[in-house]
């Protein structure tokens, strides 16, 4: 089972988490034609929480089924608990728990009947693979719901069960593949508790997903992946501070073709640090000297005859961070920034 | 990793006997796959006998008993491209990624399914035995000889089965994996002495039949079932179950650990 490798652990503290690292070094994987993922470098800490965050097709998954022992990359290595994903594979799969991007649960079992078939497969016996899954399914509050069909399961449901079916044999380490994409707010809601409680204990939690706020909830620390290349890595606060990570003054126009007017009445407000969105018709600059700088946007943008629809002051998310090193948002491809300047990555 | 001692053995035991018993749930809570399965070989089973029974030359003997013989194995045969079928929709669905992360034996999930498929190999080739007693099949030659043959057919059954799971690891979609089954599995049930005797062929196509393992397979079942010597028969299916199994069950292993490339 779990190895404690006695390496150079100086911080006491981290001595009980040191077997639940993740790294990849050099890892890269085409499919065809298509390079999935280039020369990926990563490291997350014992018993944080990492988030990979990116769009649609930027490689997440497979990095994920490379962890997970799924799939063999074509160059580098991964190591997860400090074992090699290739060559000590049976040992890795002893320590993960793997929700992938879609619910991996059986539909003509009942949810109880789902959870115990996985601990059986641990090894558990089977006394206390029904042990485990009842006291599962009290957590995931799906008692009630425990002798019925799984194909009976709203999404909802399926994705507890499914996340509630990789915590059966309490693994140290878990990789959850979008866990929440699909869900509706509440139930996204009730999966972040269940995430955020896992990564006490020592748990590692290694999640992929294309919500901002996700990551922004969630992780001790986030990468942003784009086109199989990490772009960013860093805590949540760092990033933040290193891309469009300012609190910004976000003017919407009434009128979108006065985009223009409005811009050049705003340009030396925000330098290079003013964007425009001309599909919403909105304009952000940083918000230099708070809320002083309020009235003279109103000033300025009333003297030419630009109505306002809407003025605010915006804190930073990770949406303007990825959006500042990308060039593009993450929930798709479309190029929203009129600034070329677009080398920060 | 030592995999040499007890308990792993008896850990891949256990995951054998848990896959297994997931295939067999799916039996019994979706009962209507082997319902109509079965509805099936008795359409077949009552088509061929009095379709086709009255034209076809067997040397005096009612067609029923020279057929049923032939049918069970028939059962075996149809029934592999259902191994394809049910291993290509668990490869559809992320289930199957669940258990290749799990620290399971890599035989397990294969064998699982063999183990499930073999049983309901079982259970038709009973429902054909009393189908055809109803209209009218005779053993001849005793109980032990017929459970002797049935055992021959299951053993055929398990090398075929490996064949199915070796292409349905490889299309990995349901209905090519239909199609896919056919496409072997025709040519080896008609051309043999399953439906007609092998002499009404083309000379071409005879020699064909005489190797083809269906036309051995049938004729030991039909000599136990009937009397008459199995010796030569009994050798070559014996032979082409080993051939069949050495092939197919490395080149399944083979490609079950391939999906990870």
């Amino acid at each position: 089972m779990a190895r404690l490798k006695n390496g150079d652990i100086t911080d006491p503290s981290s001595v009980v988490c040191a077997d639940a690292s993740i790294s990849a070094q050099g890892i890269s994987k085409r499919f065809g034609k298509v390079r999935a993922l280039n020369n990926i470098n990563l490291a997350v800490e014992p018993g944080t929480v990492f988030a990979l965050l990116g769009p649609n097709g930027s490689g997440k998954t497979t990095l994920v089924r490379i962890f997970t022992t799924l799939l063999k990359p074509d160059s580098g290595t991964a190591h997860v608990a400090g074992y090699d994903v290739i060559r000590e594979a049976h040992s890795v799969r002893g320590l993960l728990g793997l929700a992938g991007q879609y619910p991996a649960v059986e539909e003509i079992l009942t949810g109880r009947e789902n959870l115990e078939m996985i601990g059986k497969l641990y090894h558990l016996g089977k006394q206390k693979a029904k042990a485990r899954a009842s006291e599962l399914l009290e957590t995931f509050e799906l008692s009630d719901a425990a002798n019925r069909k799984v194909k009976t399961y709203s999404g909802g449901m399926r994705r507890r069960l499914d996340l509630a079916a990789t915590l059966v044999a309490r693994p140290s380490i878990l990789f959850l593949d979008e866990p929440t994409t699909g869900l509706d707010p509440r139930s996204r809601l009730g999966l972040w508790e269940v995430i955020s409680s896992q990564a006490k204990d020592c748990n590692t939690v290694f999640l992929t997903t294309q919500y901002l706020e996700e990551a922004d909830r969630l992780a001790n620390k986030t990468a942003i992946i784009d086109k199989g290349q990490i772009l960013r890595e860093g805590t949540n606060q760092e990033l933040k501070d290193c891309c469009g990570g300012e609190t910004l003054v976000k003017v919407r126009i009434a009128d979108r073709s006065k985009l223009a007017i409005a811009n050049r009445a705003l340009m030396d407000l925000g330098g290079d640090n003013l964007h425009s969105y001309p599909d919403i018709g909105e304009i952000t600059l940083p918000a230099v000297g708070g809320t002083s700088l309020l009235p003279e946007v109103v000033r300025r943008l009333d003297k030419e005859e630009v109505v306002i629809a809407e003025l605010a002051l915006k804190p930073p998310t990770l949406d303007d961070v990825f959006l500042a090193i990308t060039g593009h948002t993450a929930e798709g491809n479309t190029e929203v920034r009129t600034d070329p300047a677009n080398t920060l990555g | 990793m030592n995999i040499g001692n007890s308990s792993n053995l008896s850990n891949a035991l256990s995951d054998i006997a848990v896959m297994t018993q997931r295939n067999m749930l799916r039996y019994i809570r979706l009962p209507q796959l082997l319902v109509f399965n079965a509805l099936l070989n008795v359409v077949l089973l009552l088509l061929f006998n009095y379709v086709f029974g009255g034209a076809i030359r067997t040397g005096g003997m009612e067609y029923i008993q020279y057929f049923l013989p032939g049918f069970m194995v028939q059962t075996v045969v149809f029934g592999s491209t259902q191994t394809s079928v049910g291993l290509a929709e668990d490869l559809s669905t992320g289930v199957i990624d669940r258990f290749r992360s799990l620290p399971i034996s890599r035989l397990a999930f294969l064998t699982g399914r063999v183990i499930s498929d073999v049983t309901r190999y079982a259970i038709l080739i009973a429902l054909m035995i009393a189908v055809g007693s109803i209209m009218g099949f005779r053993f001849e030659n005793g109980v032990l000889h017929v459970l002797a043959g049935v055992a021959l057919i299951i053993l055929f059954g398990i090398a075929l089965t490996w064949v199915g799971v070796f292409i349905g690891i490889s299309v990995r979609d349901v209905e090519t994996a239909q199609v896919a089954g056919f496409v072997w599995v025709f040519p080896l049930v008609f051309a043999s002495s399953l439906y007609v005797p092998i002499e009404t062929m083309p000379s071409w196509l005879q020699v064909f039949a005489q190797i083809n393992p269906v036309t051995p397979m049938v004729d030991t079942m039909r000599a136990l079932s009937l009397g008459g010597s199995v010796s030569a028969s009994l050798w070559r299916i014996l032979a082409w179950d080993g051939v069949i199994i050495l092939i197919f069950l490395p080149l399944a292993l083979r490609r079950y650990r391939l999906l990870g490339q």
